[in-house]
């Protein structure tokens, strides 16, 4: 598919990301008897893995104001975040049902105690916790991590009999190599030119990618930056800010462009961490893929919550990034009810006034409605710094 | 809080004021002191170095109980923790930026290292990660515990458990303690481990006989539990367990119901299983609901936090390490959920209980996340009354008593009009 305009390539974006039924991956599926789809949830899974066994791998972030929350309510108690609730309503209400499986990251005991939920209420279905090394030595974590791929495959190559073999892993490797290449360029263009590419309309290229198939997305995204090319948008004397705490539960998209709107330039955020989570390019002629994997993870990535912080700081982490990007402040803008985003506030927020970089911060729901106070806030933020400038 | 105390629980007093006091003194001493926490806890490993443990957790439990969590949770929110997270983190370092004065009105020891058992709680990382910024000086060792997602011990996960211990977890005791590491001493504590453990089993399955000699969940972590998890590994610790063992035969034998801070149950009338921790700020007050109405908890899951015996696990001296390991993949938050389903499932029917509680904690997602599941599949399997209460650990904002009554009122009629039926029927 090619698009002469950039608002019919945005208004595709768009139609993918409302569309909670998937039926792009749906229609992927119909094309070969051996293809499956996998459903993910955030932050981040190895998804050449599941390229490389012939199957889609689908990113589920909630479902926003887009679905009535009829059922979820009933799985989870009110003073827990609002992105299960609306995964078990995509469940319940057979949005879900050509998934061959699901995958969770542990990143959080709510996604954790979710899969055990599907593992209940989807008995036939292939359910996996996916854990993660906290550890990171090569033979110990590292180790650990292989182990624990090895087994995904395996188990994966049980649902269709396709078997994750070295040359077409490493073909899968390469073509998301590719897709993150191509990815960590739009962010340096969005970041260079955010009266360009909005914040919303950056957010909704990227969601593609975790709804389309690699295949499809690259082209996608190259046809992107030559329509980029040809836009021709006047700045606005609007402040820089970075997002983060939203790598999970998805913000709803009136309040990104709220941010926007109220004088902040989006420079960079986390709202879909995973798409650039592995931060080098991963070796494509190895014998051993799964251990150039396992290395991406271990030795490449990139800070989150929901790792283990080690000896590097997160929040000199982020200093960096607002160096790097020249933004102006940091949004803290966490799901209401989550854990590692809010656990992390503190430390980040006094890491933020340890290098004299100005913050704000609030919490909100996926289904959040109305943005008057954010509004302000930022409106507020945008003020002062341009004040003090 | 005055309950009639028996031999028993004047032996843990005593215990743990000693451990206080040996806290209290460590710049004499010069004994190192490690922060842990209960689930995953490798307290023969931290004895075998004669170190002491300090359970931030236990504090800030006890800060609930003392009334003092309200002001440290404030302290900890202005600090900039959300009010949405985990309430014993932020007692805890409230606690800490108030001075770190302990349960017994004394300044506790800082910490010479923060060992992070990262086991069936995401928090705990988090925490830990916190603390390491309020506690510069201290060493810091992380043991990440993988989550028994297959519903079993994987190998690997077993293999990576022990290769962080003999990497990460041990070297950093010897650099601290200043000592080497000696297997024999601690084989020699994981056998004393063994036969505490023993007799804790004797103990919580002593609650099989009608009537129950002992409260599972109040009595369960008011003076069952909290010495085992501090004093594991030692022979104080097999004498308490003896000695409670010798007074829960006693009841048995004479047809005792469990002690309560009103003096010994009279008439047990429904017999539960609680899933989720106990609301510590209210403690009593909240017990008194149960027993004034006849209610004992024959089992409970908070109890088995700190390890699950029940299934026949016991450190072993016998690769002590892999026991370890073992016994930390083996906590109850590090099981799936299936597999607390089905535990649960078990006990309900093991000590013919009439009916299943949850308590759900504001501030847990750990516990809190699936137990409406948990609760509908029991009901559905058993076909039992069940009953949902929601209370915080230690944030006095989020007890509620009067809709806490509510529902219990609403539920011990369900109880009661179930015994009467099935009276009726049988
Ligand atoms: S929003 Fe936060 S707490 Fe909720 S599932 Fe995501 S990471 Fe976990
Ligand atoms: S979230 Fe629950 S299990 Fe985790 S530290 Fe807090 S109280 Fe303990």
């Amino acid at each position: 598919m090619k698009f002469d305009n950039f608002s019919e390539a945005i208004q595709h974006a768009r139609t993918l990301f409302e569309d909670i039924s998937f039926s792009y991956a749906s229609n992927w599926k119909k094309q070969n008897s051996t293809r499956h789809i996998i459903g993910f949830l955030p932050i981040y899974i190895p998804r050449e893995i599941i390229h490389s066994a012939n199957m889609l791998p689908v990113g589920i972030f909630g479902a926003g104001d887009r679905i009535p929350v009829v059922h979820g309510d009933a799985y989870f108690q009110s003073y827990i975040c609002h992105l299960p609730r609306t995964v078990i309503e995509l469940a319940k209400s057979g949005h879900l049902n050509d998934f061959d499986g699901f995958i969770f990251p542990a990143i959080c005991d709510v996604i954790r105690n979710l899969s055990g939920i599907f593992m209940l209420d989807n008995k036939q279905k292939f359910i996996r916790y996916l854990d993660y090394p906290q550890n990171f030595e090569g033979n110990v974590g590292g180790k650990f991590y292989r182990q624990e791929l090895n087994r995904l495959s395996t188990d994966l190559e049980k649902l269709n009999g396709k078997k994750v073999i070295t040359n077409e892993l490493n073909h899968s490797i390469s073509i998301y190599n590719e897709q993150r290449r191509l990815l960590k360029l739009l962010g340096d263009f969005r970041s260079e030119f955010p009266h360009k590419l909005s914040a919303v309309d950056y957010y909704l290229i990227q969601r593609t990618a975790h709804t389309m198939c690699v295949e499809d997305f690259n082209p996608y995204l190259e046809n992107i930056f030559l329509l980029l090319d040809k836009l021709d948008v006047e700045p606005e004397d609007k402040i820089r800010v970075i997002i983060s705490g939203s790598f999970c539960e998805q913000p709803p998209i009136g309040l990104i462009k709220t941010i926007e709107n109220a004088g902040c330039y989006i420079v960079e955020d986390d709202l879909q961490l995973n798409l650039n989570w592995i931060t080098k390019e991963i070796p494509t002629d190895t014998d051993d893929p799964i251990g150039a994997l396992v290395d991406a993870y271990i030795n490449h990535s990139i800070f989150s919550s929901t790792v283990y912080e080690g000896d590097k700081p997160k929040g000199d982490q982020l200093a960096e990034q607002v160096k790097d990007r020249k933004a102006d402040g940091v949004v803290f803008c966490a799901p209401s009810f989550c854990d590692p985003a809010l656990l992390d506030r503190p430390q980040l927020e006094k890491a933020m006034d340890k290098h004299h970089i100005r913050h704000f911060s609030f919490q909100y729901h996926e289904n959040l409605g109305q943005f008057h106070v954010i509004k302000e806030q930022a409106g507020t933020f945008a003020d002062t710094i341009k004040l003090w400038e | 809080m005055t309950i009639q105390k028996e031999n028993s629980m004047l032996q843990q007093k005593q215990m743990l004021a000693d451990h206080f006091i040996e806290l209290t003194q460590v710049q004499e001493t010069g004994k190192k002191v490690v922060y842990t926490f209960v689930p995953g806890n490798l307290t023969e490993l931290i004895y075998a170095f004669d170190m002491l443990p300090v359970y931030p957790e236990i504090n800030a439990l006890q800060s609930g109980m003392r009334k003092q969590s309200g002001d440290y949770i404030r302290e900890a929110e202005e600090y900039g923790f959300s009010e949405d997270v985990c309430s014993y983190v932020k007692c805890d370092v409230g606690m800490m930026l108030q001075g770190n004065i302990g349960p017994t009105g004394q300044k506790l020891p800082p910490p010479d290292l923060l060992l992070l058992s990262y086991t069936g709680c995401f928090v705990f990382m988090k925490w830990f990660e916190n603390l390491k910024y309020l506690y510069p000086d201290a060493e810091i060792a992380m043991l990440h515990i993988p989550y028994q997602e297959s519903g079993r011990i994987e190998p690997n996960a077993m293999q990576y458990i022990k290769d962080q211990l003999t990497t990460e977890v041990i070297p950093k005791f010897e650099r601290v303690s200043g000592k080497k590491f000696d297997p024999d001493k601690l084989a020699s504590k994981m056998m004393l481990s063994a036969q505490a453990e023993d007799l804790l089993v004797k103990v919580f399955d002593s609650a099989q006989n009608k009537p129950s000699p002992i409260d599972a969940y109040f009595g369960g972590v008011y003076y069952i539990g909290p010495i085992f998890t501090a004093f594991r590994g030692s022979q104080a610790c097999v004498d308490y367990y003896q000695e409670l063992h010798k007074e829960v035969e006693y009841r048995v034998a004479n047809g005792l119901g469990p002690i309560t801070p009103d003096g010994t149950l009279k008439e047990e009338k429904f017999r539960l299983v609680v899933e989720g921790p106990p609301n510590w700020t209210h403690f009593r007050n909240f017990w008194k609901i149960f027993y004034d109405m006849g209610a004992v908890f024959v089992a409970s899951s908070y109890t088995k936090v700190g390890g699950l015996y029940d299934e026949g696990f016991r450190h072993s001296p016998e690769d002590a390490l892999g026991s370890l390991a073992e016994y930390c993949l083996g906590c109850y938050t590090n099981r799936n959920l299936p597999q607390r389903v089905d535990m649960l499932d078990n006990w309900i029917t093991k000590y013919q209980a009439n009916g299943f509680l949850v308590n759900s904690i504001k501030s847990c997602n750990s516990f809190s996340a699936g137990q409406l599941v948990i609760m509908r599949e029991l009901e559905r399997r058993l076909e039992i009354p069940v009953g949902f209460i929601e209370t915080d650990l230690v944030d006095p904002r989020y007890y509620s008593f009067s809709n806490i009554k509510n529902r219990l009122d609403s539920f011990f009629q369900m109880l009661e009009q179930r015994t009467l039926y099935t009276g009726i029927t049988s």
